[in-house]
């Protein structure tokens, strides 16, 4: 497997600078607004937009997690189950704009599900979707909202997002797939 | 990419046939995730899983290794959130059919077993043995293959006999999940045992646990001491010498079986066996026994082995008072102490929910 960097750890904190911005725009503030990050690596990039966002504002965000294992449409196709995590949501989401905030948006399945999960804990005023990556190959008739950078990638590459949080350090990798 | 290289490097295509996931079991989970996250989270996360859970059938904790129990209890404690949810619904299972065989009675095992299954999205049915074709003579066998027919993947079962539920096992490609057989194995009671110890106390390893009662024909207390003894606690047994396990004290012991029980001993004082204990486990004492010989009267039980708030002092302080039900209040446990701050017993109930949501889905369709 080699890899190629596609963002530095320098581009990435601009990103997601530039995103947690343009999405107190389009909310028009802080007020109302709940982040959400799916598990695993949308989870910390949440945070970071929700302290971003805190600091601009000079108002508290509430962000959570996300599992969306439990409303995938492959569950019964894949034999191994994913490892599961609670989702937490601080704030009841009935009526604020939430945001979904993801490390990669491909197939848009994982979205399709959480915005199935999301149901569970209410009825968001609407929601809308922020992420790092966008690699094209929509399954469904999904879009994000707020993109940190576009990367058109074939099939068979892999796009990795290494978070601080998650693997010491940040970067975005194209992977190649060898002998695949 | 060279097999030889799966235990430090787990990645990509390799990471999904068998090798990665022995590597992923001797734990370079870490690199596993790190390596083969292909950037939609949930794929390497599937991978890091595929070595902590390789069970079709649940039948005993015996073949459980301390990680494959820590997972059960990591989901569990997940499933703990999707039960505190607004609607606690999601469809895991959706298409995935759950029978319930019950040949004994039972209110919770049932009742948590089937909300389990529907939480998750799986169709539930109930078969018992009264009310079937069981009473026609049916075998077990013919019965355990016509739920298969019909279109059961997951059958949990109960049965009277120890063993039934291997022999069911052995015919049918249904995943079976062991609801309690005679005296032998309740794998998910102490499941749900080890969960609420553990999400109270924390760490259970050098942990102190007396188990009190009826050890010799409870499967609850068998599957408890496996559970336990893997997990690192200590397990004291206290019960009249008629009610305990034939060989379990005897003083001299094999080799062999210091290893299958590691740090279980044998205290048939009660103020001795509760004695700084961190958890005081009473199980329900059976009639029968008493018609049988083992024990003179109840009155003399509940006096000498009768769980009491005095005998609970003696324990730790922050000591928890459990019993897998159903209660003889006033026998093997006083009814202030099941109602007491430090019981709990319903805590049991609703975590015995999580846990058998939790081996629903990593079962998964079974079939």
């Amino acid at each position: 497997m080699s890899g190629r960097e596609l963002m530095s750890a320098d581009d990435l904190r601009r990103a997601v600078v530039r995103l947690s911005h343009e999405i107190v725009e389009e909310a028009h503030g802080a007020a109302g607004l709940v982040l959400v990050g799916l598990h695993t690596r949308g989870a910390p990039l949440a945070e970071r937009m929700a302290t971003l966002i805190s600091g601009f504002e000079s108002a508290a965000v509430p962000w959570g997690t996300l599992d969306v294992s439990l409303h995938r449409d492959d569950l019964g196709r894949r034999g191994v189950r994913p490892a599961l995590h609670r989702s937490e949501i601080p704030v009841g989401i009935t009526d604020k704009d939430v945001v979904l905030v993801d490390d990669v948006l491909y197939t848009g399945r994982t979205i399709r599900a959480a915005l199935d999960a999301l149901n569970d804990f209410g009825r968001p005023r609407r929601i809308l979707l922020a992420v790092l990556v966008d690699r094209g190959h929509r399954e469904l008739p999904i879009r994000a909202d707020f993109v940190g950078k576009n990367v058109p990638t074939r099939r068979d590459e892999e796009v990795q997002v290494l978070l601080r949080e998650t693997d010491g350090r940040d970067a975005v990798l194209l992977l190649a797939r060898e002998g695949d | 990419m060279a097999r030889d290289d799966l235990q430090t490097a787990p990645v990509n295509g390799a990471a999904r046939s068998s090798g990665a996931v022995i590597a992923a079991e001797h734990g370079t989970r870490s690199s596993a995730i790190a390596g083969a996250e292909p950037g939609a989270g949930a794929r390497g996360a599937a991978q890091a899983a595929a070595g902590r859970w390789l069970h079709h059938h649940v039948l005993d904790l015996d073949d459980f290794s301390r990680d494959e129990i820590e997972y059960v209890l990591e989901t569990t404690d997940a499933m703990r959130e999707v039960l505190a949810r607004d609607v606690p619904r999601v469809p895991a299972l959706r298409g995935t059919t759950v029978a319930t065989l019950f040949y004994e009675a039972s209110t919770r095992t049932r009742a948590s077993f089937e909300l389990a299954g529907k939480v998750l999205g799986a169709d539930v049915i109930n078969v018992s043995a009264s009310g079937s074709s069981v009473e026609k003579g049916e075998s077990l066998v013919d019965t355990v293959r016509t739920l298969r027919a019909i279109g059961v993947n997951i059958l949990v079962m109960r049965h009277k006999s120890s063993g039934a539920p291997y022999l069911a096992a052995a015919h049918t490609d249904a995943a079976v999940l062991n609801g309690g057989d005679g005296w032998h194995a309740h794998p998910t009671q102490a499941l749900l045992d080890l969960y609420t110890m553990q999400s109270r106390l924390g760490s259970l390893r050098g942990r102190r646990v007396a188990i009190v009662g009826d050890i010799a024909h409870s499967r609850v207390a068998r599957s408890d001491i496996w559970g336990l003894s893997v997990m690192g606690a200590e397990v004291v047994l206290c019960a009249p010498p008629t009610l305990l396990p034939a060989g379990l004290g005897r003083r001299v012991q094999t080799e062999q079986e210091e290893v299958a029980l590691p740090g279980v001993t044998i205290e048939p004082q009660i103020e001795r066996a509760l004695r700084g204990a961190d958890v005081v486990m009473t199980l329900r004492l059976q009639h029968e026994r008493m018609h049988s010989g083992l024990l003179p009267s109840l009155r003399e039980y509940s006096r000498r082995y009768g769980i009491t708030s005095e005998r609970v002092a003696l324990a730790a302080p922050h000591a928890l008072v459990m019993h897998p039900g159903p209660m003889n209040e006033g026998v093997e446990i006083a009814p202030d102490v099941a109602r007491s701050v430090q019981s709990v017993i319903e805590e049991q109930v609703t975590n015995g929910v999580a846990v058998r949501m939790a081996l629903l889905y990593l079962i998964g369709r079974g079939a």
